[in-house]
């Protein structure tokens, strides 16, 4: 059984509530933080935590707010980003629906060690139930003196706001979002400068995910290195997952980083194996945009070793054989389903969700989304699929923000692991309406030999 | 000690202000190793970064920091460091990466140069002369909009739009109040002004002369004329509300049309107002300074006054030399 640290309590009747949250040990972070501790040493423990985002980047969090320039006579922000858009990830709205001041909590911590006064929290359109638990928690926190004026006697002053985002993928990204917190069109900014330089309004700003913020809280209640403990490697601390797709418990699962997949996916304390006894064929393993990995390559890396769920394990091998953590959307595809249309799907996305700011992805994102479709109707022909191939290379690494890349990364993959499938939509249009290709060989032990 | 950093463009040594970005570097080269430029203007905050066709590679961070940087940058929107080493013809990557881009901006363009009023000083046409492949590889329907009116003097061709943005700076910078700008998302984003506002400025003539295509055209200039028939003059007059320094483009004894002067980068000197630009069609309005020099390299100056001069491959063959020389004669006799 893992640790837990965000979840513990979360099947606790009443951890909305403010005065339940509170029995349970909740709020002690702020009193530690605000009454024994200076911004700088919070700043410090983050750091020996060595906790890394969990939006998907995975840039360690502490050294994002070291970052932070400190202009005298200039407010800094703490923008938290709860715009969870990423097809597969769904952890974020969890973790608001059912401790929603974990959060706050979290924000009080954050903005008092980056010395803001003004926090917002930046919530995705569509989750209207959680911007009004949300409120209502800062409601209630505030009227408990947790935030407001002079916090705790300590002469800390904090405001947080909820801001409803317009309902678009790319206001995840934090100069997107940092746009369309300003009320203009959510374009991402072209970086340098950072955020941290001028970020809100022109302002020094951090953006942290949901889980990075609500992290901070354990953080500082058990010191950093307790938190380094957890984990493996450069991998501290616990993760949500949001696990979905072909298996028996889809669901949000704190795990400690070092899990092996294939634990994750076959114990009974997690995902409960694949769904109705059928095999496991592919798994994306850290939302919609990392790049898809077949059944042998996810359970064991190329030299045989097996693979764990951390930043680095889940990484190796590069884009030949690896893939990423994410955001920790975590879709299982068993062998009745469609790696052609799957792939179709998220390119459909990407399409639909491009902001059109710059040309490669504006155009590459539409015209991907029309081969595949075309392949998977049973139209395709044999050139397409290196066509696909060179467009995804002429957006991945040629835009602004990450969106092209995003776009690109599952198409590429997709082809490179499942070229058989590709090819065979393409040879038997007709067979390929009717049924699916199956596992094939995907499960089939990786022939080591051919690494060397 | 002087203030000034050194940067290497393709092997080319030059020393800029601190702050310059790559691109106005190059420009200060000057010739084919300058990047292209769809979106970048310079007259224009703000503006760059989102063509991606100006991409270059920095092959060397600075003096401090001599290591690459990892992805291509825009130029147009990265400043240079002491002792940046920069890539941009002279690497393979850039080409084909920029190859990329021109075959994107040209999946859902209409390529209806024929009866497209910019052809001839469409920075997107010489842009695919350049970089383009002859064939499309994209074998499905491109997106189409419907031809809008905004006001009775600007058409608005969305089909050819790239959005890059110029004519949002523009009415936002130059003008006092904006009416049109981008609406949705992805590649079926357009220019829009809401619902079907005229844009009634007196300066909003001027995102004709910022759009580097065709999808702002001028409606006193429609179908009159190809440009590279009209032969531009500099002239000026006593404007109230611009600087009044315009290029008029005649044919014959008649001003076609009025823009404002553009230099080798299609950026106008000084913006004008929409009187000079479209009220304005007669030599008697105007004191003529003389032809204006064309210096893009386009087909836009082949029929003007005095840059038809004999190419050097030509000085071999006496013949068409000849030949090259008496219609020289003849063009400019008049």
């Amino acid at each position: 059984m893992g640790r837990k640290l965000l979840l513990e309590h979360i099947n606790v009747p009443g951890i909305n509530t403010f005065q339940v949250y509170k029995e349970k040990g909740g709020y002690r972070a702020v009193e530690k933080a605000l009454k024994t501790m200076s911004s700088d040493d919070v700043v410090e423990e983050v750091k020996k935590s060595g906790l890394r985002g969990r939006g998907g980047a995975g840039f360690p969090t502490g050294m994002k707010w070291s970052f932070l320039a400190k202009p005298e006579g200039v407010p800094r922000y703490l923008v938290c980003n709860a715009d969870e858009s990423e097809p597969g990830t769904f952890k974020d709205r969890y973790l608001m629906t059912h401790i929603p001041h974990a959060l706050i909590e979290g924000m009080i911590v954050g903005s008092y060690a980056l010395g803001a006064n003004t926090s917002y929290i930046y919530v995705r359109g569509e989750m209207m139930p959680q911007i009004r638990i949300l409120e209502k928690a800062i409601a209630e926190a505030k009227a408990a003196g947790y935030l407001g004026k002079n916090i705790l006697g300590s002469g800390y002053d904090l405001e947080i706001y909820v801001q409803p985002g317009g309902g678009a993928y790319i206001c995840g990204e934090e100069t997107a979002l940092l746009e369309s917190l300003e009320g203009k069109r959510g374009n991402p900014r072209i970086k340098p400068p950072f955020p941290a330089i001028a970020g809100l309004y022109g302002c020094p700003t951090v953006v942290n995910n949901v889980e990075s913020i609500a992290a901070t809280v354990p953080i500082v209640n058990e010191g950093g290195e307790e938190y380094a403990k957890i984990g493996i490697g450069r991998s501290t601390g616990t993760k949500l997952i949001s696990a979905s797709g072909n298996i028996n418990k889809p669901g949000v699962y704190e795990i400690e980083l070092g899990l092996s997949v294939e634990d994750f996916i076959y114990s009974d304390e997690y995902c409960g194996g694949i769904a109705n006894g059928k095999r496991l064929k592919a798994v994306v393993a850290g939302g919609s945009s990392v790049p898809i990995l077949p059944a042998n390559l996810i359970l064991n890396l190329a030299n045989g070793d097996k693979r764990l769920m951390s930043y680095e394990s889940l990484s190796e091998g590069g884009f030949a054989t690896g893939t990423m953590l994410g955001s920790g959307g975590f879709v299982v595809l068993d062998e009745d389903q469609c790696i052609v249309r799957n792939t179709w799907n998220f390119s459909r996305f990407y399409h639909h969700e491009s902001c059109g700011q710059c040309s490669p992805c504006r155009e590459g994102t539409g015209w991907m989304e029309k081969v595949l479709h075309r392949i998977e109707y049973g139209h395709g022909k044999m050139s397409d699929i290196d066509l696909l191939v060179d467009v995804s290379k002429k957006i991945e690494g040629n835009t602004i923000c990450p969106l092209g890349d995003a776009a690109a990364w599952p198409v590429a993959s997709a082809i490179r692991h499942f070229r058989d499938e590709f090819e065979w939509h393409v040879k038997e249009p007709k067979l390929a309406l009717e049924r699916n290709y199956g596992l094939a060989r995907y499960a089939d032990p990786i022939e080591i030999a051919e690494e060397a | 000690m002087s203030d000034k950093i050194k940067v290497t463009i393709d092997g080319i040594p030059v020393e800029v202000e601190p702050g310059t970005s790559i691109l106005n570097a190059a420009r200060q080269i000057g010739g084919d190793i300058v990047p292209p430029a769809m979106c970048y203007y310079s007259k224009l905050e703000g503006s760059g970064g989102k063509c991606r066709t100006c991409l270059v590679k920095v092959s060397k961070g600075s003096e401090k920091d001599p290591r690459p940087m990892p992805k291509l940058v825009a130029s147009c929107r990265t400043t240079v460091m002491d002792g940046m080493e920069v890539q941009n013809i002279t690497s393979p990557e850039v080409i084909e990466a920029r190859k990329g881009v021109v075959e994107m901006l040209l999946i859902n363009h209409p390529l209806d140069c024929p009866i497209c009023d910019q052809a001839g000083e469409c920075h997107l046409q010489d842009l695919s002369y350049e970089h383009g492949a002859a064939t499309t590889r994209y074998e499905f329907d491109r997106r189409t909009f419907d031809r809008v009116d905004i006001g009775d003097k600007i058409q608005l061709h969305m089909n050819r739009c790239i959005l890059c943005y110029r004519c949002v700076f523009t009415a936002d910078q130059i003008t006092n109040n904006r009416v049109h700008g981008v609406l949705g998302r992805g590649d079926h984003a357009e220019i829009s002004t809401y619902i079907e506002k005229a844009i009634d400025n007196d300066f909003s003539g001027n995102v004709i002369d910022v759009c580097p295509v065709g999808a702002l055209t001028d409606k006193t200039f429609r179908f009159k004329n190809r440009v590279w028939f009209t032969k531009p003059v500099e002239a000026h007059r006593d404007c109230p509300t611009c600087s009044g320094k315009v290029t008029l483009w005649y044919k014959g004894e008649e001003v076609l049309r009025v823009t404002a002067r553009k230099d080798v980068y299609g950026e106008v000197e000084e913006f004008i107002c929409n009187t000079c630009r479209f009220d304005k069609k007669s030599t008697n309005d105007w004191v003529i300074e003389g032809p204006r020099q064309v210096s893009r390299q386009s087909v836009i100056n082949a029929n003007h006054y005095d840059t038809l001069q004999p190419l050097p491959v030509i000085k071999k063959n006496p013949e068409l030399m000849q030949a090259n020389k008496e219609q020289f004669e003849r063009a400019t006799k008049f």
